[in-house]
C-alpha cells in the first residue's frame, strides 16, 4: 500500500524521543514557509487569498473555510488583537491534536505565527486540554525553543514582525471546545459560551477582535505556504482541500491517527486502521465525532471521508473522529453513555439544554434498564427538537443528534428493548 | 497560604497575560494550589482570590465549574478512568470493574488505606489507547490491561 501524501505528520517519529525538537522539524522544512515570507516581504493579503485557494476548512468541527474566517479580522483596527488556537480537544472519538502538539509541536507553532502575520496579530494563546498535561508541558517546551531561536517575541527574525505565543492549560470542561466558552475560560471565568453576535472577530478575547481556530488548521498553513494553495487544494477535492487526520476509535484492530486526502473512500481508512477486529461486520459508525448522527454500516461503506460527502450521507465530517461499532454493540447502551457525557457536560447556561440533556438520559437510561415504554421514542424525539436550534452555542445540537440518528436508524433495536426489556445483541 | 515555589509558579502563569487581566492565570493558580494542597479549601481559594485581586465568589465559580479541581480531600491517588462510548467499545467498562473489585471501592470513593480514590473520567482525549486513566491529573496511562493495573496500583500503594 502506498502511503499517501502527508502534511501533518511527514517525517514524524515518535520513537525518537528528540524529533519533535526544533532542529528536527527544521529537517522537514520547518520554518521554510515562515522564512520565505519574512525575506520576501509576502503582503498579508496574499497569505489570506493563498489559504482561500487551498480551500482549507476548519478541522475542529465546523468546517468553516479559513481564509474567509482570517480575512472578518479588522484591518485598520489600531488596538490589540489575540490569536486563539482551540486545542482542548474534547470530542469524545477525537485524538489528533494530541498527536499533533505532542509529536510536531513546532508545525502549530509555525502555522500560528503566519496566521498572525497575515492578520497583523501580536499576541496569541494555545488553549491545551486538561487532560494532557505532558502535552502542555510538551508545548511550553517547543514555546521556549522558538522563542529562543528568535522566531517568536520581538522582531521575529530581524524583521519587524512581533508575535507573542503562550500556552494554557484547560481544567476539564468540555464546553471550552466552544470558541466564545474557550475565551471566557481564557479570560478566568467558567467556560460559558458567548451570545453572538458579536462574533469573536469583533469582540473576542477581552473584548479585542480575535480569531480562532483549530491546531490541525494551523498545522496544515506551513505546506500551503511553501507548496501553494492550489497544490493543498488538489491533494483532497473541490471545497475539500488537503489531507485531514481522522481518529478512529472503537472496535477496529488498530485504533489510531491516519492521515489521508479528503476524499479517500470510508472503506480504504477502515482498511488502513487494520479492519473491523475479529473480523466482525461493521453497524454503525459515527464519522466525526460523538456529537455527530450515526451511519449505519452499509452506508458507511459507500461513502467518502470529506465534508461534502458525508453530509450527503446523512451526517456531519466534524473532527474527524471516526468511532466504529460492530454487530456486537447495543446501540441503546451507546446512545446512554453519549447521553449521560452532554447532560454531565452542559454548561446549565440555556434551559433546553440544561434540563433536556437530562431528560434524554433519564428516558434512555430507563429503556436500557428495562423500565421504557414505547411511547418514549416519540418523547426522545420530541425533547431533541425542544433543544435543537435553542441553545446559545452547539452543545444542544450535539445532544440531540446523536439521539435522532439513532432512533431513526436503529428504531428496531430500541422497540425490542422496550418489549424485552432485554438487548437484541 | 502557599509555599513560595507555588507563588513563583503562579506569577510565571501571571506574565502569560495582559498586566490588566491577572485573572486569566486562575485556572493554572488552582492548579498549582491543588498540586501542592492535595485538594483546594475555601482558605486557599480565598488566598489565590486575594493574589489575583479576584472576588472570592469568582475563584469558587471556576473551581466548581472545571471538573478537575478536588474539592474534597481524597485519597493519595486520584485515579480517573474515561468511560466515554469510545473507550468502552474498547474493554473500559470492564478495565474498571477490575480495578473496582481489586481497591473495593466503586466511584467517589476511597479506600480503606487512604491510597486511592477513583473517579469517573469523560473523553480525556486519548481515545486510541482506551482503556485510560488518569493519575492525578497529570499522567496518563493508555492500553489498561488487568496486568498492566496490577503493575501500575503496586507501584502507586509503595
Amino acid at each position: 500500500m502506498t502511503q499517501p501524501v502527508q502534511i501533518l505528520l511527514t517525517g514524524v517519529d515518535p520513537s525518537d524521543p528528540d524529533n519533535w525538537r526544533l532542529r528536527n522539524y527544521e529537517q522537514r522544512e520547518g520554518y521554510v514557509a515562515l522564512k520565505k515570507i519574512l525575506s520576501e516581504n509576502i503582503p498579508p493579503e496574499k497569505i489570506i487569498e493563498e489559504v482561500k485557494k487551498s480551500a482549507l476548512r476548519g478541522r475542529g468541527g465546523a468546517g468553516f473555510p479559513t481564509g474567509l474566517k482570517w480575512s472578518f479580522m479588522p484591518k485598520q483596527y489600531e488596538g490589540d488583537k489575540y490569536l486563539v488556537c482551540n486545542s482542548d480537544e474534547g470530542e469524545p472519538g477525537t485524538f489528533k491534536d494530541r498527536d499533533i502538539m505532542h509529536h510536531n509541536p513546532h508545525i502549530l507553532i509555525e502555522g500560528m505565527i503566519i496566521g498572525a502575520y497575515a492578520m497583523g496579530i501580536r499576541a496569541g494563546y494555545n488553549y491545551v486540554h486538561g487532560e494532557i498535561w505532558n502535552t502542555y508541558e510538551r508545548m511550553e517546551e517547543a514555546v521556549d525553543e522558538a522563542r529562543e531561536a528568535g522566531l517568536l517575541g520581538t522582531n521575529i527574525l530581524g524583521s519587524d514582525f512581533s508575535f507573542q505565543l503562550y500556552n494554557h492549560h484547560g481544567y476539564g470542561a468540555y464546553i471550552c471546545g466552544e470558541e466564545t466558552a474557550l475565551l471566557e475560560s481564557l479570560e478566568g471565568k467558567k467556560g460559558q459560551p458567548r451570545f453572538k453576535p458579536p462574533f469573536p472577530a469583533s469582540f473576542g478575547l477581552y473584548g479585542k477582535p480575535t480569531t480562532i481556530n483549530n491546531t490541525e488548521t494551523f498545522a496544515s498553513v506551513p505546506w500551503i505556504i511553501r507548496n501553494g494553495g492550489e497544490k493543498f487544494l488538489q491533494l483532497g477535492k473541490p471545497n475539500n482541500g488537503g489531507t485531514k487526520l481522522f481518529s478512529v476509535s472503537g472496535h477496529v484492530n488498530k485504533p489510531g491517527n491516519y492521515e489521508i486526502p479528503l476524499g479517500t473512500p470510508f472503506a480504504k481508512l477502515l482498511e488502513m486502521a487494520g479492519g473491523m477486529r475479529g473480523g466482525r461486520k461493521l453497524k454503525g459508525c459515527i464519522p466525526g465525532g460523538s456529537s455527530m448522527p450515526v451511519l449505519p454500516g452499509d452506508i458507511m461503506m459507500q461513502t467518502d471521508m470529506d465534508y461534502d460527502s458525508i453530509a450527503k450521507a446523512g451526517s456531519m465530517l466534524g473532527s474527524g473522529a471516526v468511532i466504529i461499532m460492530d454487530d456486537t454493540t447495543c446501540m441503546v447502551k451507546a446512545l446512554e453513555r453519549l447521553s449521560y457525557f452532554y447532560f454531565e457536560e452542559s454548561c446549565g447556561q440555556c434551559t433546553p439544554c440544561r434540563e433536556g440533556t437530562g431528560w434524554l438520559y433519564r428516558v434512555i437510561h430507563r429503556i436500557e434498564t428495562g423500565t421504557g415504554r414505547m411511547e418514549d421514542l416519540d418523547l426522545l424525539n420530541n425533547v431533541a427538537d425542544n433543544i435543537q436550534g435553542r441553545t446559545i452555542c452547539a452543545l444542544g445540537d450535539a445532544a440531540a443528534m446523536p439521539v435522532r440518528a439513532m432512533i431513526l436508524h436503529f428504531r428496531d433495536e430500541f422497540e425490542y428493548h422496550i418489549e424485552h426489556k432485554r438487548c437484541l445483541v | 497560604m502557599l509555599s513560595t515555589e507555588s507563588i513563583k509558579k503562579i506569577d510565571r502563569e501571571i506574565t502569560k497575560y495582559p498586566p490588566d487581566q491577572r485573572q486569566s492565570a486562575v485556572m493554572s493558580a488552582l492548579a498549582i494550589a491543588q498540586d501542592e494542597k492535595g485538594w483546594l479549601t475555601n482558605e486557599t481559594m480565598d488566598f489565590v482570590a486575594h493574589y489575583l485581586g479576584m472576588p472570592p465568589i469568582a475563584v469558587y465559580e471556576v473551581a466548581t465549574f472545571y471538573n478537575m479541581y478536588n474539592l474534597q480531600p481524597l485519597g493519595k491517588c486520584k485515579i480517573t478512568i474515561c468511560t466515554n462510548l469510545p473507550c468502552a467499545l474498547s474493554g473500559a467498562n470492564d478495565a474498571t470493574a477490575y480495578i473496582q473489585q481489586k481497591l473495593g471501592i466503586g466511584f467517589n470513593q476511597t479506600s480503606a488505606d487512604g491510597k486511592f480514590t477513583l473517579k469517573e473520567g469523560e473523553c480525556m482525549g486519548a481515545c486510541g489507547d482506551a482503556p485510560v486513566l488518569l493519575v492525578n491529573n497529570k499522567r496518563m496511562c493508555g492500553f489498561m490491561s488487568n496486568d498492566k493495573i496490577d503493575r501500575l496500583l503496586e507501584e502507586l500503594g509503595e
